[in-house]
């Protein structure tokens, strides 16, 4: 029982240094004076909303990303004890007492401290000398625009965390390869970097570009193995499906994940409800779900509902109808029908009320029992309030002169006879004979007399029609698209007087609880797509900057502003980093192209297995720098400095590689070597100067002079703020 | 894990056997299928340069030679054994088909050229005429045609080759360029309009043989030729898009006609620099040129090209056997074919076209002030106008970056919540009366126009005022950001018949000029620098939004940058006062104008966006065939052409791709382990994965782009993708029925296999063109959704529009 004490009980240690010292400077220059400024910097007025919901526990959609950055943003005010009371609305505005600003900025800063040890471990994954690896992370430590980025509430740190956690456990995973394959730490990495992957992509989707890379990757050395003869097909596939599980179909569970946390979280209705559709909104505590809780499922002939446009573009709306007529003569001298105004109006109001009525039949009130109104029955919609038809003609829209207008029908007793029967399409239906339901029914109403489909053409009218969204009649109705689509909000039973008496037994209403109608993947489909589909108005931003700049830096993100004492942050990289680490770059792709050309007529002008670490470590940090750079040219978007960040710490782990291998390869005498090395050193050097030179702009102080701010303007494009005396 | 033994030993004999009877099977399959190309046992051993001579000189003799070759198969039986004899074990083996398979009868491919293209040109020139009315975009294309034969200057987003090309057509076929071409529907009445439509229908005709020969080239195999041919013939797609006056079928035949003619170049290369190489070299170039010469799609094609040469060239790199010298005679060979040449010809283009078009028409304000003094009928041309600006001049100003507008304002307020809301100032490329600006002094108001009044000239360096001439409102700005370009501040019209503040007043100087000097007309490049805030009026180039009637952004530029943005030109001027002289206008340098035509028509693409809410065609709709293009004809009266790619061919297609793709991984990893291939498998194999990349390559270049393209799409834009896609559905079918067959043992089982599938694949085809043939070429009566009509049932999705 107590054999162990047989043996004496050693412990043997092992400790990198260098690397605990690196990890500890790291932690040094990020976290130092972290609660300073206490005041909103720059994105975390964008941020800092989202956490305070989450307090809150109410939903918001975010069209920047997916969630796992805000829940991060979030677990540090959770862990600090913040209650979500803060009003973000100006960057600037000073934090309140209540506001844990520190723990709410630790984690980013602390994922920023932890990518110099990272950078240091790539490196010698690579098969760098432990040189190179100090090198590098003495870089990524020094570089002020990653101090900058980390030391607030913003997500660029953690996700540059994340890719390099990837890159580093798939780096360890493969070199685990030839020996250990299929052993516990071979399995602990390989999960690692699935894991990594997916929180890269769920902080922002920027992370896809790094794990597209490193699938790629993956798939390239899986190729290589498939060519080894010595493996069995079985193992072959083995390792197939392992690298499958891990790295596609975790990353996907993970990513599902967030989302399903996300809406554990956020159960009560918020500002952003109006995106979301009907069945969605219902689900939420407050907002939707309160109206219609306990309305009847089905509707029915006689059924009184407000009808909600489905795209909710460029705002929600419902169909709507007042008494006010078309003008006669629009301004272009175009003539109109001259009838009562159908409109789309972004706001409840009891004229959106409509009744379903049976053509054959007079009753606006349901019958007993009711008759459900099914897909491809045709119905009039009765305007509630002034009891007139939903009608279309051959008369052409006020805005949309290509459509056919729609109104409700005054008969003026001339020649323009009601064409008011319009045919109920079920489009999210199950079969032919679905019964059209409240809120989950998506409607297409189909004009029986021309088939054109009710529409909302997206346009406001004229101060004749109060700037409510103009409804059409579209003819050519090319396929499916959401402005067509309608679907019912409140709805209730239309009932008469003699019916009152009836009403307890006629209304047992088919009960529903649509947030349990609706499934997890459903309301996940749903918020992805309209993360994706949401967009912005995409106008520039003072600080928005092109892809082109960025390279060169000829631009900059002021951050915050002292309000009396000018000091400031900016966003600003290490200008002797960024020079060199283009330089690196473009060495290796000069010396990559001789080399291969050589190669290619057969002369090596370096041995195999250097020329193959060359190659890797190329392939990871220039192909790094390449995915995470080339696509911004492609984006539509604004685009930001700090998008380049990823990029940029990719293309500075090149640096040290390059370096070493100049010195190693074509440094042949020790002469040349020593004047390298001695070099190295000075450059290094200036990497330092330039740090200090822009720290106080980095972490806010110490507030500098008039002069001071001056000279720290090296470039005529960088936006230093100077205070006007 | 590790296997005992090296995989491949024990069953050797096996194997062997089995290849000899395959060698048989094969060979005497053969006699149906296409044979390789003839390389024998000795090509393996001997080293390769000496194998092209003989085999030019093979391929040069005369038919009787192959048929007397081809006739003695008998004998010859012992061939198989003879080869794998002859084949050392390690050495990479030929393909077996070589000495003892019998090329094709040496009439049948000719006869089958003949034929596809007697059946292509039949298809296409059926019903030409009808309808005799304007259809879809022939009401762009037709005019600008004649615009060419009237020679008035105009403006359009592609290059100019294809109109021209159509505008020649036009005029030798005799028709004079009065057809209005106004809109879709206008009846032709007498005007000849059936050669500009047969020159694209020949043009379309010709693909098919183009993409039979190129199909025939890469996999040496006369059914999946045929397949091809077949596919393109009856298409409904492609028939229709090739009988009307569009550029499509000019760009497709310069496209197919580059990829046919480096498919040629390739298979030459065997014997470089002989005369036929250096025939589909240039060839290729020529092809380039026209392709990008009609629409800037071809830039896709010169992508495939490209490419292809590079890997070429890496081939030609690794060949140790070629001195460097060589090489550079490779290099150097390419780039003038490939390069010097297509851009010499796309420059001619453009020369021809500027050439041609010399007289002022529609096109002529989206051009500089100098390039429009060249049009006759401009009135820039020749000009005469009063030289140096005075105070009460009428002026108009014109940016000076590329395709800049005029200065232009309107009486339109800038929208709530988007700076203040005062009077839009914006940039307009049409010439129009609200571009008209009057120059006024700063501090005195007093009435310039009066004829009596002394002449004030403006000099570098005045304060001046301008004044919109038709709303009478100042030039004006002020520290709010401007609408798109936050960075910089907005510029209004402000004040009330000519009365404002002192944000109305701005410094005038000329870039490069000392102070008091006079302000030239159209050659003084002018700065207006506003006094209060110090920034500088420029154009950001930007397209506002529809309150700014998508005209372009003008804006106040804190950074004092010189570039043409914020430098502007005065272009018209009047004042009554002042003596009209003639002025030796600046003639822009032909580069100069090729450059700016480029910008012009770069930044008119970029602004086709579609509109909000507009229902658009995307990508991902046209390999299904989600939905057609309305040539012509809505209602059950009209004669209705709908543009729709025959549904089977279609989806046939878009299988295809699929199916290729799991057969090129299987063959790929197949290969990659080491799998002992028979020859027959081998040379398959390298028709998929060499013939079927390069094809599929081009059908990813010519696809995927568009996916990234933020300007309308239609449909249309697929059908170069879609010739590529059905070049890749001949090549797969014929490899994979091949494969089918080789799995069968008795050589007429296969050969019956073989047959069938190939036969039941051509009568699909043709009966699904059956079904579908009146979507080209014409339907009358009643809509399809009408169980009356001949349509009725064939409306297989709702997304179809007949």
């Amino acid at each position: 029982m107590l054999g162990f004490l047989k043996e004496p009980v050693v412990v043997t240690a092992k400790i990198n240094v260098s690397l605990v010292a690196l990890t500890v400077m790291g932690l040094i220059n990020r976290l130092w004076g972290l609660c300073y400024p206490r005041a909103v910097v720059f994105d975390e007025v964008y941020y800092g909303q989202f956490v305070s919901l989450y307090m809150k526990r109410i939903f918001f959609v975010d069209d920047s990303g997916p969630p796992f950055g805000h829940m991060l943003l979030a677990l540090g005010g959770y862990l600090g004890g913040f209650d979500g009371n803060f009003l973000w609305n100006r960057i600037g505005a000073e934090y309140s007492m209540n506001v844990p600003v520190w723990s709410l900025r630790l984690l980013p800063a602390l994922a920023g401290a932890f990518c110099v040890p990272l950078a240091y471990q790539i490196l010698v994954e690579l098969h760098f000398s432990h040189c190179a690896a100090l090198g590098a992370a003495l870089l990524i430590l020094l570089e002020n625009s990653l101090i900058t980025q980390s030391r607030f509430m913003l997500l660029e740190s953690i996700l540059i965390f994340f890719i390099l956690l990837a890159v580093l456990s798939y780096l360890k995973f493969y070199n685990l390869q030839k020996h250990s394959a299929f052993s516990g730490s071979w399995w602990f990495w390989l999960l690692l970097t699935g894991v990594a992957c997916s929180c890269a992509v769920g902080v922002k989707y920027m992370g896809l570009f790094t794990y597209m890379l490193l699938l790629a990757t993956a798939g390239l050395h899986f190729w290589h193995m498939i060519g080894d003869q010595n493996l069995s097909n079985v193992s072959l596939l083995c390792h197939f499906l392992a690298r499958g599980l891990a790295l596609i179909i975790i990353p996907m569970g993970l990513y599902l994940s967030f989302f399903y946390v996300h809406l554990a979280l956020l159960y009560r209705s918020g500002p952003h409800d109006q995106i979301m559709t009907s069945a969605f909104q219902a689900s939420l505590e407050g907002g939707l779900a309160r109206i219609t809780q306990g309305q009847p499922l089905e509707v029915a002939y006689g059924s009184q509902i407000t009808l909600r446009n489905v795209l909710g573009k460029p705002m929600q709306c419902w169909l709507h109808s007042h008494t006010n007529t078309y003008p006669i003569r629009y301004e272009n001298g175009r003539g109109s029908s001259h009838q009562q105004q159908v409109t789309c109006y972004p706001f409840k109001d009891v004229n959106n009320w409509w009744i379903v009525k049976d053509p054959g039949m007079q009753q606006l009130v349901v019958s007993n029992p009711p008759r459900p109104v099914r897909h491809g029955h045709i119905v009039q919609l009765v305007h509630g309030i002034t009891t007139r038809y939903l009608n279309t003609h051959d008369v052409a829209a006020p805005l949309s002169p290509h459509s056919q207008e729609v109104s409700c029908y005054i008969d003026y007793n001339i020649s323009m006879p009601a064409q008011n029967l319009w045919r109920v399409e079920i489009v999210n239906r199950e079969s032919d004979t679905d019964v059209w339901k409240t809120i989950l029914s998506e409607v297409r109403f189909v004009h029986v007399n021309t088939s054109a489909v009710l529409k909302l053409s997206g346009a406001s009218l004229p101060e004749w029609g109060y700037r409510q969204l103009e409804v059409v009649g579209e003819k050519l109705s090319k396929g499916y698209h959401q402005s067509m689509v309608w679907n019912v909000e409140e709805h209730r039973y239309g009932k008469s007087q003699e019916q009152k008496e009836r009403e307890v037994e006629l209304h047992s209403p088919t009960q529903m609880d649509i947030s349990k109608n609706l499934s997890f993947m459903a309301k996940f489909t749903e918020l992805q797509w309209k993360i994706l589909t949401l967009k912005n108005e995409d106008t520039e931003h003072k600080y928005s900057s092109s892809a082109l700049d960025w390279i060169t830096m000829d631009t900059n993100i002021a951050y915050w502003l002292h309000p009396t004492s000018g000091a400031q942050i900016h966003l600003l990289g290490n200008v002797a980093t960024w020079a060199s680490a283009n330089a690196a770059a473009l060495v290796y792709l000069c010396l990559s192209l001789w080399y291969l050309l050589r190669r290619r007529r057969k002369i090596y002008d370096i041995p195999e297995d250097a020329w193959q670490l060359w190659v890797s470590a190329g392939g990871i940090c220039g192909g790094g720098w390449a995915v995470n750079y080339l696509p911004f040219f492609l984006m539509e978007k604004t685009l930001f400095l700090y998008h380049y960040l990823p990029a940029v710490t990719f293309q500075i782990l090149l640096i040290p590689v390059v370096l070493q291998h100049l010195s190693d390869h074509l440094c042949r005498s020790v002469l040349l070597k020593s004047m390298f090395s001695a070099l190295t050193v000075a450059w290094f050097s200036s990497v330092y100067f330039v740090y200090c030179t822009f720290s106080p702009v980095t972490y806010g102080q110490p507030a500098l002079s008039l002069p001071q701010l001056k000279a720290l303007r090296w470039k005529d494009t960088w936006n230093i703020l100077i205070r006007k005396q | 894990l590790r296997r005992p033994g090296l995989p491949g030993v024990p069953e050797a004999t096996a194997g062997d056997k089995a290849e000899l009877s395959e060698a048989r099977a094969g060979r005497r399959r053969r006699a149906a299928a296409p044979s390789p190309a003839p390389t024998g046992c000795g090509a393996a051993i001997v080293p390769r340069p000496s194998r092209p001579a003989g085999r030019a000189r093979s391929q040069r003799r005369v038919p009787w030679r192959r048929r007397r070759r081809s006739s003695p198969a008998r004998p010859r039986s012992a061939a198989g054994t003879a080869g794998r004899d002859c084949i050392p074990r390690r050495a990479p083996r030929p393909p077996r088909r070589g000495p003892g398979a019998p090329p094709r009868p040496a009439a049948g491919r000719p006869a089958a050229l003949a034929l596809v293209t007697l059946l292509s040109f039949a298809s296409r020139f059926h019903r030409l005429r009808e309808p005799p009315h304007v259809c879809w975009d022939e009401t762009h294309f037709g005019k600008m045609g004649s615009y060419y034969i009237n020679r008035t200057f105009f403006f359009d987003v592609h290059p100019p080759l294809g109109k021209m090309l159509i505008g020649l057509a036009g005029y030798l076929s005799g028709y004079d360029g009065t057809f209005p071409f106004q809109k879709p529907g206008d009846r032709y009445e007498q005007h000849n309009y059936v050669g500009m439509r047969g020159f694209c229908a020949f043009l379309g005709s010709c693909l098919v043989p183009f993409a039979y020969l190129t199909v025939l080239e890469l996999s040496k195999s006369l059914p999946a030729a045929l397949l091809t041919a077949f596919i393109l013939i009856f298409d409904t797609g492609c028939i229709t898009l090739s009988q009307y006056i569009l550029l499509d079928p000019i760009l497709m035949f310069f496209l197919m006609g580059a990829v046919l003619s480096m498919v040629k170049c390739n298979s030459c290369a065997d014997r470089p620099f002989s005369a036929s190489w250096w025939f589909w070299l240039s060839l290729t170039g020529v092809s380039l040129a026209g392709a990008m010469g009609v629409k800037f799609v071809g830039l896709f094609v010169v992508l495939l090209v490209g490419l292809n040469t590079i890997y070429d060239l890496w081939d030609l790199l690794g060949n140790l056997s070629l001195s460097l010298v060589m090489f550079g005679k490779h290099l150097l060979a390419r780039v003038l074919c490939l390069i010097v040449l297509p851009l010499a010809l796309y420059t001619a283009v453009f020369a021809v076209h500027f050439a041609v078009l010399n007289r002022s028409g529609p096109g002529d304000g989206f051009f500089s002030s100098a390039f429009q003094s060249q049009l006759i009928g401009n009135n820039l041309h020749n000009v005469s106008i009063p030289e140096h600006l005075a105070y009460g001049s009428v002026v108009t100003m014109k940016n000076l970056r590329m395709a800049g507008g005029y200065l232009h304002s309107h009486w339109h307020l800038y929208p709530e919540g988007i700076g203040a809301r005062q009077q839009q100032v914006t940039a307009y490329l049409h010439k129009d009366l609200n571009n008209l600006w009057i120059i006024k002094k700063h501090d005195s108001d007093t009435d310039l126009s009066d004829p009596s009044g002394p002449v004030e000239f403006v000099r570098h360096g005045d304060i001046i005022r301008l004044e919109h001439k038709e709303t009478s409102r100042n030039l004006h700005s002020h520290q709010h950001e401007a609408p798109l370009t936050r960075k910089h501040f907005q510029v209004t019209g402000y004040g009330i018949n000519g009365t404002g503040d002192s944000n109305d007043f701005w410094r005038i100087e000329v870039a490069g000029r000392r102070t008091g000097e006079l302000i030239k007309v159209l050659r003084s490049q002018v700065r207006l620098t506003h006094v209060a805030t110090g920034c500088i009026l420029g154009s950001s180039g930007k397209t506002l939004p529809k309150w700014g009637w998508e005209q372009v952004e003008v804006t106040c530029t804190p950074y004092l940058k010189e570039t043409p943005n914020s430098l502007w030109n005065f272009e018209d001027h009047i004042n009554p006062k002042l003596p009209n002289i003639s002025l030796d206008v600046l003639k822009p340098s032909f580069a100069e104008i090729l450059l700016e035509s480029h910008m012009v028509m770069i930044r008119g693409n970029s602004g086709l966006k579609p509109k909000d809410n507009e229902v658009t065609s995307k990508p991902w709709h046209w390999p299904i065939n989600y939905q057609g293009l309305r040539f012509s004809g809505v209602n059950e009266t009209d004669y209705r052409v709908y543009l729709l790619g025959n549904p089977v061919i279609w989806w046939l297609n878009l299988v295809t791709i699929g199916l290729y793709l799991l057969i090129t991984v299987a063959t790929a990893v197949a290969l990659k382990r080491g799998v002992q291939l028979t020859s027959e498998l081998k040379e398959l194999s390298r028709v998929v994965l060499h013939a079927g990349g390069q094809i599929t390559l081009g059908w990813l270049l010519h696809y995927l782009p568009f996916f990234m393209m933020g300007r309308v799409l239609y449909f249309h834009h697929y059908f170069p993708a879609m010739l590529f896609s059905s070049m890749l559905t001949g090549i797969t079918w014929d490899a994979l029925l091949k494969f089918c067959a080789g799995l069968l043992s008795p050589s007429t089982t296969a050969r019956r296999v073989y047959g069938g599938g190939f036969l039941a694949l051509v009568l699909l085809i043709l009966y699904s063109f059956y079904l579908f043939h009146p979507l080209s070429y014409g339907m009358i009566g009643p809509l399809a959704s009408n169980p009356s009509s001949p349509m009725a049932g064939l409306r297989w999705m709702d997304s179809w529009e007949f």
